[in-house]
């Protein structure tokens, strides 16, 4: 399996352990890019390019997937594989991550860097942001330095024109060597001149002559000196000039290559990898040699040297092909950032959008979870009357319809309504450039903690999914910054948890106002045990840094993209697709055989009593302790998988064995809970309870998977339950002394 | 050559500088992983920036780099030392 071979190299790189020990041995790219291409693929394809370019939508649009895209720099984490058809040909496509550079000062560059030259791709593309040429040129001409096979997408277009700019794609592809394909991904537009190209530079029908950027005399004369010797081991490579600079700035893994027959077989690509010789060792000892002599020259870092050269290239190019055609529309954008960044307005709209988010979605929620609930409920009668004709015996119906069924319609009623307005909501904000300028706005707080700034991220990720945030943490390359954001990410409610914290705050709290303020209420206090989670999470993130993990925040750079319209079908395709259905299928999933348990535990009797009685018996003074109840705490052993079904367990646990009558609205919700002794510190607790406690199963999975240490496996479910407990109690106990309850 | 000398009176740093201010990168004092960064992204010395943004809370601030919108802490931008661009002398 030559392609699994490429993934574990990638991901030994991507998420390895906490250390990022990154192991390259003797991994061959070139066999097993071989290999691949043998499987059935006529070309290899990398899509490459600057954080947040279009490069995932590019890729989406080439192999028909689906990967989530977001206006944001970094999110694409783990590499994506594609494929697709053009005229009778086969092309594999790989999505590397966004780099600004491939001079490898982070793992993600190396990975791009490395994939790029080992792997030999037969056709690099390069994702450009139109609306800044001169700095995605960068990318651009380091890629022509490893690769002569390369297509420009010019994308972004649109978005230029509006800022009054206009690139040149001729030009820009006579001064390049390659060609250019401007394209407005998003909208489909030039996609089919892309592929098209890509295919035409595959099949070598167009002949590319790359530029490489001038290099300073000084360089020159090093480069002179050098080169014989590099040709000498690996062979006449045609990126022998990118080679040597890595070299002669110390650059590691090419050196490794360069002992092994890596490079030389790249040198001798076409004929059989086995012909490849193991370079003498006496050259490779007079190549070492001269590189030491030749850098201890130097007087600054050649990187310098490399960077500037690069730039002043890039300005020139740009220069030529960008001209400014009229006033733009930035003064909007710049606008806007004024407003949602200032002093005064800052942090109240970003207080106010997440209220509003939350408002709509309670509101609007309502009347379609009772009509679900209504169908669903009647449909439940149905299969009762349908087992009853067919004379099921009664713990048959009991299981399946009252335990398993009932569950399953809980989930769905409950959960269904909040999410097709929530998730929507939340990707649009997502699409239109929001997220950094909260980033922007909270980084003194993340300098505060000792935490990467890149955690907003991550901690955006965990509104969705803690499983995807804990992954998005591969981002941060401080392995104490990130395993920070890996123990604390849970402390964002996730998907499964904001309908157990819309529904307390519909049916408990906001019932004992006025309708008419009651959804606002509810508004409030999601809002408020969210800002209490983030809160949290500075506090404890400050914590680590000052016991466990020791240490303060690195150095951090935060680019703001342009606002981009949000596309309509892409946000309902990502929010109730990706999201929504994701979460109610797992929700699902484990609710029905969760569902069937509960039925058991509350039917199987011993000594008159059900298991489920006993069970929450000997958990009841626990959870009096912190405000909640035996029941409370047992739905939450429950439902370690999934968080999901916390609520439809509570209510089965409530409901027992007594056939009650199915809950069509809250206010028998709140009857049935008032009737278990529930109080409104109840629900404050188990809310609070819900934002604070320890990962559902699956993150904890990936927790290790990210980690592969116990003691921090443990450790991200012990300091959650642990702060919990303490909330918990502080606050019921609070609320009694004042009268509450 | 009258800019250049009345150029030549402010040395600031890009934390120093004030929203809507430009200047030029004249030097960066950092080493290593964080200067090869901010190389990287386009600003070495030489380069044109613009204060954009100021964070609520201080720290950070945003600049114009090359068409794109920066934003560093302002310890970071402290390392770089720039020279004011007064308004008449932008192009």
């Amino acid at each position: 399996m030559p392609q699994r071979l490429w993934l574990n190299c990638y991901l030994s790189v991507q998420s390895g352990d906490i250390n990022l020990g990154i192991k390259f041995e003797g991994q061959n790219y070139y066999q097993e890019r071989h290999e691949e291409l043998e499987k059935g693929h006529d070309y290899l394809v990398c899509l490459s390019g600057n954080p947040n370019t279009g490069k995932s939508t590019v890729f989406n649009a080439l192999t028909g997937l689906r990967q989530h895209v977001g206006n944001w720099p970094g999110k694409t984490v783990a590499r994506a594989e594609g494929s697709f058809k053009y005229e009778g040909k086969r092309y594999k496509v790989i999505d590397l991550p966004g780099t600004y550079s491939l001079l490898a000062t982070a793992t993600d560059e190396e990975i791009a860097r490395n994939f790029l030259l080992f792997s030999h791709p037969d056709v690099v593309v390069v994702v450009v942001d139109s609306t800044a040429l001169e700095r995605n040129l960068n990318l651009v001409l380091q890629v022509l330095e490893i690769s002569n096979r390369v297509v420009v997408c010019l994308n972004l277009v649109d978005e230029a024109a509006r800022k009054g700019l206009k690139v040149d794609a001729k030009q820009l592809s006579l001064d390049l060597g390659v060609p250019v394909v401007p394209t407005v991904a998003n909208a489909g537009k030039g996609l089919n001149d892309l592929v098209k190209t890509i295919a035409e530079v595959a099949s070598a029908k167009i002949t590319t002559s790359p530029h490489h950027f001038a290099v300073t005399t000084e360089i020159s004369k090093l480069l002179d000196e050098v080169v014989p010797y590099v040709e000498k081991v690996a062979g006449d490579l045609p990126n022998i000039r990118w080679i040597t600079m890595r070299l002669l700035e110390g650059d590691k893994r090419i050196q490794q290559a360069l002992e092994s027959e890596e490079l030389a077989s790249l040198a001798g690509l076409g004929q059989d990898v086995s012909v490849a010789k193991k370079p003498s060792e006496a050259e490779l000892k007079d190549l070492l040699e001269r590189i030491q002599t030749v850098t201890s020259t130097i007087r600054k870092s050649l990187h310098d040297y490399v960077v500037s050269s690069i730039y002043a290239d890039a300005e020139t190019i740009a220069s030529k092909c960008v001209t400014k055609v009229k006033a733009s529309k930035n003064d909007l954008d710049a606008k806007i950032d004024r407003i949602v960044t200032s002093r005064f307005v800052g942090f109240p709209i970003m207080i106010a959008l997440l209220m509003a988010i939350f408002w709509i979605t309670i509101e609007g929620a309502n009347i379609p979870s009772q009509l679900l609930a209504e169908g669903l409920f009647w449909l439940e009668n149905q299969l009762s009357l349908l087992f009853r004709w067919f004379g099921a015996p009664q713990w048959l119906e009991g299981l399946l319809v009252h335990g398993t069924y009932r569950g399953l319609a809980w989930v769905v009623s409950v959960m269904l309504p909040p999410m097709v307005i929530f998730f929507p909501l939340f990707t649009i904000l997502e699409d239109l450039g929001y997220l950094p300028r909260i980033a922007f706005n909270i980084d003194r707080f993340f300098k505060w903690a000792g935490a990467h700034g890149k955690q907003t991220i991550t901690m955006c990720m965990g509104f969705g999914c803690n499983a995807a945030g804990v992954i998005s943490c591969r981002n941060i390359n401080s392995p104490r910054e990130r395993l920070i954001a890996i123990l604390t990410n849970n402390f964002m409610p996730c998907n499964g948890r904001w309908p157990t914290l819309i529904l307390m705050a519909t049916v408990f709290i906001s019932t004992a106002f006025t309708p008419t303020l009651s959804s606002l209420i509810a508004t409030f206090a999601v809002a408020t045990v969210t800002l209490l989670g983030i809160v949290m999470t500075f506090v404890v993130s400050a914590l680590l840094s000052r016991t466990l993990l020791k240490g303060e925040s690195s150095f951090f750079v935060l680019e703001m993209p342009s606002y981009r319209r949000p596309q309509f079908s892409r946000v309902l395709y990502t929010s109730l697709i990706d999201r929504t259905i994701k979460v109610l299928y797992r929700a699902v999933v484990w609710a029905a055989p969760a569902g069937t348990l509960i039925w058991i535990l509350g039917n199987v009797n011993i000594s008159g009593e059900s298991l489920m009685a006993h069970a929450a018996d000997v958990l009841q003074p626990i959870g009096l302790l912190i405000g909640l109840d035996g029941i409370i705490l047992l739905a939450y052993i429950i439902a370690i998988p999934a968080n999901e079904i916390i609520i439809p367990t509570m209510i089965m646990g409530y409901m027992g064995t007594s056939m009650m009558t199915e809950l069509e609205s809250t206010a028998e919700l709140h009857a049935l809970f008032a009737a278990h002794g529930f109080t409104i510190i109840t629900a404050i607790c188990l809310m609070l309870f819900s934002v604070l406690h320890y990962p559902c199963a699956t993150t904890t999975h990936t927790i290790w998977k990210e980690t592969k240490s116990a003691k921090w496996t443990i450790l991200s479910n012990l300091i959650p339950l642990s702060v919990a407990f303490l909330v918990c109690f502080g606050v019921a106990h609070i609320l009694q002394g004042l009268g509450f309850g | 050559m009258e800019t250049q000398t009345s150029r030549n009176i402010d040395y600031e740093t890009l934390a120093d500088l004030k929203i809507g201010q430009r200047a030029r990168v004249i030097s960066l004092l950092v080493e290593g992983l964080t200067r090869r960064r901010l190389l990287d992204l386009g600003l070495l010395p030489g380069t044109e920036v613009k204060a954009l943004l100021k964070s609520p809370l201080g720290t950070p601030k945003a600049y114009d780099v090359r068409g794109t919108i920066l934003a560093l802490r302002l310890e970071d931008a402290s390392k770089i030392v720039v020279e004011l661009l007064s308004q008449r002398t932008v192009r």
